[in-house]
């Protein structure tokens, strides 16, 4: 089979969509035209071979990480590493579960490089590496559920706010949960350490041995995958509230340490429709509205 | 729901080559990209689907954005959208609703079109060739890289036919055999040319929409109709001009001065005698092997075709003239003492009739339709009761339309339908390693229509939600073909 990229402008006109094997990228900038495009050119310059660079070390990227040394070589592969050693030591992660949102973060300098921007954003999958400049400012919506449309909260993330990264994770998502959550965002300095943190969180919300819960090995639903035989969900039967509240509380306790030592700026943990809240001030209730950044 | 591995089949896996990433995947199960999933040991698709704009002329609203490489035809939307099947996705039609089931007002009634891909193993790909040139014997075997991939088929009016793929090349022969055949009727449905040998015949490279390239001649023109419809067409242009004309036909070699429309203008016998066997006054079967010479005769003098004048009726100084049924080919002749035919320098006024001739050519170019057949599961994706499906399309209140292109539905069993591939946006078709076709299909019908036919109601989307998810390609214009 023959592949080839996807590089176009989406009908709007405004956001880039890049595609690659399961790279699905939208970016969006804003400043001057001149400085957009320039950006948008080296988006895709920076975009074209990326999947292969990463696929050259796919092998190690599948392994757990060493807490301590790197073996890779690429500048993303490396990112990656980097946002998943510090859980390393304590858990069970490859530099696989911060793919996304190192991806993108590479994507977003590249343009940060190239251009003076505003504002931009590098949207992938739900992982987005942000840009902001003086008194711009981004509202983004949180989803209940990724496989599902509907916008719970919104919140703003300002200039001033430290957070350049957002990720959720959950057993909904495109990857494998080992937990139970429907949606873990994150909030971070960078996209690569948010999505990294969102994974650690979203495993963490679970009902260890719980009969509703049917988990699989990962590799009965992909043989590749980087985390081989380790019980992956697949579905979650009736719990009480008082299982939801457990499971929640599972995750909220993991994710209080990592906001703790700097690693997160927030999150927001969902199951089963109730929410835990963590380091989120600015966050404000929402009516039903597409998922939106704006 | 909790499997052990051992007890999956390891020999169900596909081995996606769709990108490096190389994902292995089990049945049932998609890729990493979630755009290539394994049903049934099949790869099928799962991209997000085009959705074809009915516009022609759409330069200005063209959104360029491509640092290098080939624009991907992604375009602004506007009105008069038409949802193609094209990277629907095939993912479990079995089983699973269609995977785009959408609504859309048109003309106030609201419209549903189920938006699927099939899978075809039963399909191929219908070629007209126009020439007259002998291309090989009715029944030969075409091959591709050596491999059959269909055979020759009832020849038609100025046209050759062949009849490539079918179930029996794409996965009744050797693994090659099946994938060359699933190459040539993929390449060919997206319009790219491909070379084809025939057993006894001809070289000749078929491309949609484009000339035959017949032994390395690009074949120009169509003949204008058989030798004797030929006569039939010039005989009072030719009247008073020249005493005698043939024109050169495989199929049937008209003479003027026994055929019906030379006996209409009293044009008087001039003790001509041809080869072949008469079929009726005038018209002359198998004058010559065919092949690739005067008329799709294997000739290169026509005189051969000749036997000597009868001394009872022909005189020295009658003129001939003889043409193919192109006008490609042409001599003038006039009968010496001994009457034998001369040739000499054509008059003016008989290069105009052989010119005219050749202007009343068409072009020749090579046609190509897919055909198969959605007889099978494909219609679970669409309604709960297949059978409805295929009696409302057969009632027509269900239009079928392939990457928006009109199809025509054979009568009888079953959806088949053939469609001329150059209607349809570029490349509209895919191949699973089965192998087999991926080609588009769409039905479109009244929703309370779908409704009534058992159709998955709860599945239906309006259009305006498949837009930010999907391609927008200008469509190609209709009828006309794409360039």
């Amino acid at each position: 089979m023959r592949r080839a990229p996807q590089i176009a402008l989406l009908p709007d006109g405004r956001r880039l969509h890049l595609q690659d094997g399961p790279i699905d990228l939208i970016v969006e900038a804003s400043g001057k035209e001149a400085d957009v495009r320039s950006a948008y050119e080296a988006a895709v310059r920076r975009f074209k071979g990326l999947l292969d660079e990463l696929c050259a070390e796919l092998a190690e990227l599948r392994k757990p990480a060493d807490p301590l040394h790197c073996r890779l070589e690429g500048v993303v592969a490396r990112r990656m590493h980097a946002a998943v050693a510090p859980f390393a030591a304590d858990c069970f992660i490859t530099p696989m579960a911060a793919v996304a949102g190192s991806v993108a973060e590479e994507i977003l300098g590249a343009m940060q490089g190239a251009a003076q921007l505003r504002r931009a954003y590098v949207n992938n999958g739900g992982d987005i590496a942000l840009h902001l400049e003086g008194s711009e400012r981004f509202r983004v919506g949180l989803m209940d559920r990724p496989d599902r449309q509907g916008v719970m909260r919104t919140m703003t993330i300002d200039a001033d706010d430290p957070s350049r990264g957002i990720a959720t994770s959950g057993r909904h998502g495109r990857s494998f949960s080992l937990g139970i959550a429907d949606a873990v965002t994150v909030l971070a300095r960078t996209a690569s350490q948010a999505d990294a943190a969102a994974t650690i969180i979203a495993n963490a919300v679970d009902l260890p041995g719980h009969p509703a819960v049917v988990r699989c090995p990962a590799t009965d639903l992909q043989p590749e995958s980087d985390l081989g035989r380790r019980l992956v969900t697949r579905d979650v039967g009736r719990l009480t509230r008082g299982e939801v509240g457990m499971a929640l509380a599972a995750g909220e306790s993991v994710t209080l340490k990592l906001l703790a030592v700097g690693l997160i700026d927030g999150a927001v943990l969902c199951l089963f429709g109730e929410k835990a809240f963590v380091g989120m001030r600015k966050l404000q209730a929402h009516g039903e509205r597409a998922l939106k950044i704006a | 729901m909790v499997t052990d591995a051992t007890n999956t089949a390891i020999g169900d896996k596909i081995r996606c080559d769709a990108c490096p990433v190389m994902c292995y995947i089990r049945p049932g199960a998609a890729g990493a990209c979630d755009r290539y999933a394994n049903q049934d040991g099949q790869l099928v698709r799962v991209d997000p689907h085009i959705v074809l704009e009915r516009t022609v002329s759409h330069g200005g609203r063209l959104v360029p954005f491509q640092v290098t490489g080939d624009w991907d035809g992604k375009i602004v939307h506007q009105p008069d959208i038409f949802v193609t099947a094209i990277g629907a996705g095939t993912t479990y039609p079995d089983y699973k609703p269609a995977p785009f089931i959408v609504s859309s007002e048109v003309d106030g009634v609201d419209m549903v079109t189920v938006v699927t891909e099939g899978i075809f193993s039963y399909c191929g790909v219908k070629v007209k060739i126009d020439t007259d040139r002998y291309l090989g014997p009715e029944t030969a075997t075409v091959r591709a890289q050596d491999e059959a991939v269909g055979h020759v088929t009832t020849s038609e009016y100025g046209s050759q036919m062949l009849s490539l793929g079918g179930v029996h090349h794409l996965t009744g022969g050797s693994k090659k055999e099946g994938r060359v055949t699933c190459d040539t009727l993929m390449d060919l449905s997206n319009c790219k040319p491909v070379e084809l040998t025939i057993d006894g015949g001809a070289t000749v490279i078929v491309q949609a929409g484009h000339p035959p390239i017949v032994n390395g001649v690009a074949e120009e023109r169509m003949r204008v109709g058989c030798g004797s419809a030929t006569i039939g067409m010039f005989a009072r242009q030719w009247h008073a001009k020249v005493d005698e004309v043939v024109v050169v036909d495989d199929h049937i070699t008209g003479v003027l001065s026994e055929h019906q429309a030379g006996k209409l203008l009293d044009i008087a016998d001039t003790g001509i005698k041809m080869k072949g066997h008469r079929s009726t006054p005038g018209r002359y079967f198998q004058v010559a092997e065919p092949g690739t010479g005067w008329g799709g005769t294997n000739i290169s003098d026509p005189l051969a075709i000749l036997g000597p004048f009868d001394v009872r009726e022909a005189r020295p100084g009658m003129t001939m003239l003889m043409v193919s049924t192109t006008g490609e080919h042409a001599g003038y002749y006039v009968l010496d003492d001994a009457l034998r035919p001369i040739e000499k320098e054509m008059p003016p006024d008989l290069k105009l009739s052989v010119e005219r001739i050749q202007e009343n050519c068409e072009p020749a170019l090579c046609t190509v339709l897919f055909m198969a057949g959605a007889g099978g599961s494909l219609r679970a994706g669409v309604t709960d009761n297949p059978v409805r499906l295929t009696r409302s399309v057969k009632d027509a209140l269900t239009r079928v339309t392939s990457g928006g292109a009109p199809v025509y539905v054979w009568p009888g069993g079953g959806i088949t339908f053939m469609v001329d591939v150059t209607q349809m946006p570029a490349g509209a078709f895919g191949y699973v390693p089965t192998p087999a076709l991926v080609a588009p299909i769409e039905f479109t019908l009244k929703l309370s229509d779908y409704a009534a036919l058992g159709g998955h109601m709860d599945h239906v989307r309006p259009l305006s939600t498949l837009r930010n998810h999907a391609e927008i390609r200008q469509a190609p214009s209709m009828p006309g073909r794409r360039a």
